[in-house]
Formats: C-alpha cells, sequence, structure tokens
C-alpha cells in the first residue's frame, strides 16, 4: 500500500474503514475468524428476519408500520420479477426477493456510523454475483438445453455480421458476473471514501463548516445509492434471468 | 530516486484513470437526458419504462466505476 501522500498537513485515511480484522482479539484470519465484517453480514440477516417475520407475525388486516413496510418491499419485487423476467420467473421470486432485501439491508446498515460496510467487499458481491451468473447458467441449459447457446447468435442482425457478435456476445457474457460484482462493490466503496474524504476536510477550521455541509450532503447521496444498488442488482439479476429461460432475442 | 518516479507514475495514472468518471458520468447524463426528452413527449408510457432506464443507468455507470476501481488498483494495490 502507498504511503498517504501529505496533502499540505492533512491525514486523509479513506480507505481504512474497509479492513476486514478480527472482533474477538488477534490479527490473524483464518477460515472460520469472526471478522467485522461476518459481524455486519449477520447483521444484515437479523435486520432482514426483523423486517420479514417479525414485522409481518401479527398477519394484520390492516397492517402495522413494520407489516406496511414489508408488504411494500414484496410487492415492489414481485413487479419488477413479473414486469422484466416474466410470468414463469416467479418461481424464482424467493431467490430475487432474498438478494434485494439483503443487499438493501447490508447498505443501509453500512450507513451507521462506525459500522463497516460487507458490500463494499468484492469478495462478498462477487460471491452473490457468482451465485447469480451460476444459477443463469444452470437454468439455461436445464431448460433450453444446446438451445440455450442461441442467446449468442443473434437472428435480428445481418448474417454477415453474426459471428462477430456472437464472439462480442460470448466475452460480454463472461464479464457478467465481473461487472455485476464490481458495479455494486465499486458504488458502495466509492461511497464510502468519499464520505471520509469530505470528512477529512474538517481539518481546516475555515472550512470545517462547508465539510460538514458537504459530508451531510454526500450521506444523503448514499441512502438514495444504498436503495438503487440493491434494485440494480435485482434487476440485472432478472434481465439475466430473463436470458436463461427465453434465450431467443 | 526510482521508488519516486514510480510513485509519481501510480499518481498520475490514477488522476488520467478518474477521467473515466467524467465520462461515464456523461453516459449517465445522456441516459437519463433521453429518457425525460421521450417522457415528456409520451408521459403515458414513461411509467413503464422506469425499469429499461435504471438498466441503461446502471450500465453506463458500471464503465465509470471500472475506471474508479484502476484508479484504487494503482492507488492502493500497485
Amino acid at each position: 500500500m502507498a504511503d498517504a501522500p501529505e496533502g499540505g498537513g492533512l491525514v486523509f485515511k479513506p480507505m481504512e474503514q474497509f479492513e476486514v480484522g478480527p472482533i474477538f482479539g488477534g490479527t490473524e484470519l483464518s477460515m472460520f475468524t469472526i471478522t467485522n465484517s461476518t459481524l455486519w453480514l449477520f447483521l444484515a440477516v437479523v435486520a432482514t428476519v426483523l423486517l420479514l417475520v417479525v414485522g409481518t407475525r401479527g398477519r394484520a388486516v390492516v397492517p402495522s408500520r413494520a407489516q406496511s413496510v414489508a408488504e411494500l418491499v414484496y410487492g415492489f419485487v414481485y413487479n419488477m420479477v413479473v414486469d422484466v423476467a416474466g410470468k414463469d420467473a416467479v418461481k424464482f421470486f424467493p431467490y430475487i426477493m432474498t438478494l434485494f432485501i439483503f443487499i438493501l439491508m447490508a447498505n443501509f446498515l453500512a450507513l451507521i456510523p462506525m459500522s463497516f460496510s460487507p458490500t463494499s467487499q468484492f469478495a462478498v458481491t462477487g460471491v452473490l454475483a457468482i451465485a447469480v451468473f451460476v444459477t443463469v447458467l444452470v437454468v439455461g441449459f436445464v431448460k433450453n438445453g444446446v438451445g440455450f447457446l442461441s442467446l449468442f447468435w443473434i437472428t435480428s442482425a445481418p448474417a454477415v455480421v453474426r459471428p462477430i457478435l456472437a464472439v462480442i456476445e460470448f466475452i460480454l457474457f463472461w464479464m457478467r458476473p465481473v461487472s455485476h460484482a464490481v458495479r455494486l462493490g465499486g458504488a458502495i466503496l466509492a461511497g464510502h471514501a468519499l464520505l471520509k474524504v469530505f470528512a477529512g476536510f474538517a481539518q481546516i477550521t475555515l472550512a470545517a463548516p462547508l465539510a460538514l455541509l458537504g459530508v451531510i450532503a454526500i450521506y444523503a447521496l448514499e441512502v438514495l445509492v444504498a436503495g438503487i444498488q440493491a434494485y440494480v442488482f435485482t434487476i440485472l439479476t432478472c434481465v439475466y434471468l430473463k436470458d436463461a429461460l427465453h434465450p431467443h432475442h | 530516486m526510482e521508488g519516486d518516479i514510480a510513485q509519481m507514475g501510480q499518481f498520475i495514472g490514477a488522476g488520467l484513470a478518474a477521467i473515466g468518471s467524467g465520462a461515464a458520468a456523461i453516459g449517465v447524463g445522456h441516459v437519463a437526458g433521453n429518457f425525460l426528452a421521450g417522457a415528456l413527449r409520451n408521459p403515458s408510457a414513461a411509467g413503464g419504462q422506469t425499469a429499461t432506464l435504471f438498466i441503461g443507468i446502471a450500465f453506463a455507470e458500471a464503465l465509470g466505476i471500472f475506471a474508479f476501481l484502476v484508479a484504487l488498483l494503482l492507488m492502493f494495490a500497485v
């Protein structure tokens, strides 16, 4: 790691917040060490359970506040799956709902000051993206057999360019998990690093009020980004699933 | 001395990679602006296309984040 640049005596350490370390003493990391990342991933699951299981426990006809939020999220994701991936993708709704609510909770919990953002770790987003990628591959080949490969053969294009397009589409297909993971991880990473950089400007006495306003503004933006990135991750999952279910363009 | 030049190269490279973020901003603005232009012509059809809007923005934004990632790698991983 390069030394932090000395920006006129100011100390910026925007990447320090992303360091993974064990929380119960010690410094060495092994396979099953409980790290701060593990803790906040676990808290995201707890928050999900609180909202979707405890919140809807009453099953009231006139919903409580928690139940209406849960119903809102459920309806939102359900409509997204039906609109984007089609009616026959509804059997994947539990998976997509899990992805959405988990990423949303992880993103929102990461916005608590002094917390850790697990979705900024490319290992976490990478696993989520690879899981989607493998699902699409398996569903595509099980449902369509070799016909799934027609995804790469774009019949609406002129016959001459079809082989070239097939090569490009093939490369793009393998880039999907990379861009899928990096989009979520990078957006959260960039946002949180930006917060720290703006907070660093408060070291200059004259600029401190301005830096505080900047942090508040960026924090508001980050709340928006947290929701939008969870939405984008799941909607792209729906798009990829649609490709697996209906590979013919 | 050699280390200094290497570090200078890192910082210049990271700064150049940051141009990509601006380019992605142009792309995202283009998508959103054209969506708005179309939506104002036919507001009744706009509601059903918000998913497409977000997919378009996500694809444009991903490339900007790749540029940001290159900058990060140059600053902290090289």
